[in-house]
């Protein structure tokens, strides 16, 4: 089956926020059919790759199938937290925004199903 | 029992839309109105504050708020329930007296939640072997025990329903989670019973979709903000709640934002972590039983959620002092800005190192290129403008300092077309660390103070 390599943006949404020096990053399917897409492609290795220099600890993925989205703790990313941290984004709200950056590759059949 | 009560978010931080719990009981009806003025640093900002004014310590905006909306709720009978009493209820509830006084109302009952504030006690505490440790480190409380600014229990709903049962219009509490606020109403309207996990879990959930206020109806969100009707008035969330914990999530008639599955799905993931166990001090919810069901324009069913039974402890957030930052920004123009700002950023970090000047951390980001996306970032073509933002972090408050001092030179001794210093030099501040640990139930106890003026 032809597939179609896509920013992760066309077919999933996204917001997070900050847990002390950890972000929080939930993904959730534009479709229910494109949440198996995130649950093969997503994985938490990868998206640790995506993160790279940016995430400096551990990625844990947990799956939420009832509302089709991926729950990402992405841990020591903040750079100390809320308060101690000196970068802009130091709760993390824009980490949505960088997740959804991500290339993924898609069935184009499902795509434009 | 057909009864259902109408539970509506008037605040999700303390600096939100000033107006937005006065339109809640102004712009449709409503039996609840909650406001959420905690974050996990707030407290410490008000015990400052506290300490400077006895007086003081309390979110600043509630005795205006409440003040603009007393007429309307002791009209209609609607009860306010929320956390801004910060490290200091008895005198925020003192504050609003006053200001129903100063109106001519009588008979007005504030309940106040007390006992979550253990600064005091910490020796105490120590002494019969709770560790406080952190939770997320392991490490020790000593470390930072000669440094602490604050430190609070977070209660659940069950103080709040025992001021309700007592008859309070207004609940101040102090550091009660954001969720207690939204589930206390149900347990009480709806006698729930306090081991009934599933419906405890229902009204948890109900309670972290209008904890973050307009989070949840249209704000900050990323599905499509475009489609996002008149966000100038957008109407905050409102919880039609069921006695079997089914909850409707709206907003009123006539305002701007948008309810939709889209909107309350970005809300129900923000800031969790292990969705099968959503923990607080009332039950644990199961964010992966949650079902959602668009019902009619802005207007989402939330059903079938299920909870299994509370922990014996406590979360604890404590916080700490822990040495100073400073963060000063310039602007360099086209030609070249990304790399005007980043030699800038390399003839200032050579001054810092040539004086010897000792940070924990020199932290530089250019704002427009790379500030939210680090190495994620496009290098573009040409870029327009650049903002240098730099911070540094150290315990040496005379270092921090000279570094604010250092900054300005930049603009007669560094690369071109820079402006943007209006704001003078960057001045160190206070950091402020944050200490997460847990303690047994059983060694603080939640006292609730109902009185009628």
């Amino acid at each position: 089956m032809p597939t179609k390599r896509i920013r992760l943006i066309e077919i999933a949404h996204a917001r997070s926020g900050d847990k002390g020096d950890a972000g929080n990053v939930g993904v959730i399917a534009r479709e229910e059919r494109y949440y198996p897409i995130l649950v093969q492609q997503l994985t938490a290795d990868a998206v640790k790759q995506h993160f790279e220099g940016i995430c400096f600890g551990p990625v844990d993925r947990y799956e939420l199938p009832n509302l089709g989205a991926l729950n990402f703790i992405l841990h020591n990313t903040l750079g100390g937290g809320g308060t101690v941290s000196l970068k802009n984004d130091a709760q993390g709200k824009t980490l949505s925004s960088a997740i959804l950056r991500m290339e993924i590759d898609i069935d184009e059949a499902l795509l434009s199903a | 029992m057909n009864k259902t009560i109408r539970i509506a978010s008037g605040q999700g931080f303390w600096g939100d839309l000033i107006d937005a719990p006065y339109h809640q009981v102004t712009r449709g009806p409503v039996d609840y109105v909650m406001m959420d003025f905690l974050a996990e640093v707030t407290m410490s900002i008000m015990q400052k504050q506290k300490l400077r004014n006895p007086e003081l310590g309390y979110a600043r905006d509630l005795p205006g708020q409440l003040s603009r909306m007393l007429p309307h709720i002791v009209e209609k009978n609607i009860k306010v329930i929320t956390n801004g009493g910060g490290v200091n209820p008895l005198a925020c509830r003192d504050a609003i007296f006053r200001e129903a006084e100063k109106q001519g109302i009588k008979g007005l009952k504030i309940g106040v939640v007390v006992g979550d504030d253990i600064l005091e006690n910490i020796d105490a505490l120590l002494a019969q072997g709770i560790e406080l440790r952190n939770m997320e480190s392991g490490e020790a409380f000593s470390s930072i025990r000669d440094r602490i600014v604050s430190a609070n229990v977070y209660f659940g709903a069950f103080p709040i329903v025992e001021a309700l049962r007592q008859g309070a219009q207004i609940i101040i509490t102090g550091r009660t989670t954001d969720t207690g606020l939204t589930l206390a109403p149900m347990i009480h309207e709806f006698g729930w019973a306090a081991d009934d996990w599933d419906k405890l879990a229902a009204g948890t959930v109900a309670g972290h979709i209008l904890e973050c206020g307009g989070q949840s109806s249209g704000g900050n969100f990323l599905g499509d903000w475009k489609s996002v009707p008149d966000l100038a008035h957008i109407g905050f969330p409102i919880a039609e709640a069921h006695p079997d914990g089914t909850v409707y999530i709206t907003k009123h008639e006539n305002t701007g934002g948008l309810v939709s599955e889209a909107t309350v799905k970005e809300q129900l993931l923000y800031e969790i972590g292990d969705p099968t166990e959503y923990i607080t001090p009332d039950c644990i919810a199961d964010f992966t039983s949650i079902r959602l069901q668009q019902d009619g324009e802005n207007r989402v069913r939330v059903y079938d959620v299920k909870g299994r039974p509370l922990t014996p402890f406590y979360k604890v957030s404590a916080s700490y002092h822990d040495g100073y930052s400073a963060i000063g920004t310039l602007t360099y123009a086209w030609p070249d800005a990304l790399e005007k700002a980043q030699a800038a950023d390399g003839i200032l970090r050579t001054r810092l190192s040539d004086l010897g000047l000792e940070f924990e951390e020199i932290r530089s980001e250019f704002v427009g290129h790379n500030s939210c996306f680090g190495p994620l970032a496009y290098v573009p073509k040409e870029i327009n403008e650049v903002v240098l933002r730099i911070g540094v972090r150290g315990k040496n408050k005379d270092h921090v300092a000279r570094f604010g001092q250092e900054l300005a030179p930049l603009i007669l001794t560094g690369p071109p077309s820079v402006t943007g210093f209006a704001g003078g030099r960057p001045k160190p501040s206070d950091v402020i660390a944050y200490w997460p640990a847990l303690m047994p139930k059983t060694a603080v106890t939640p006292q609730v103070i109902v009185e009628e003026n």
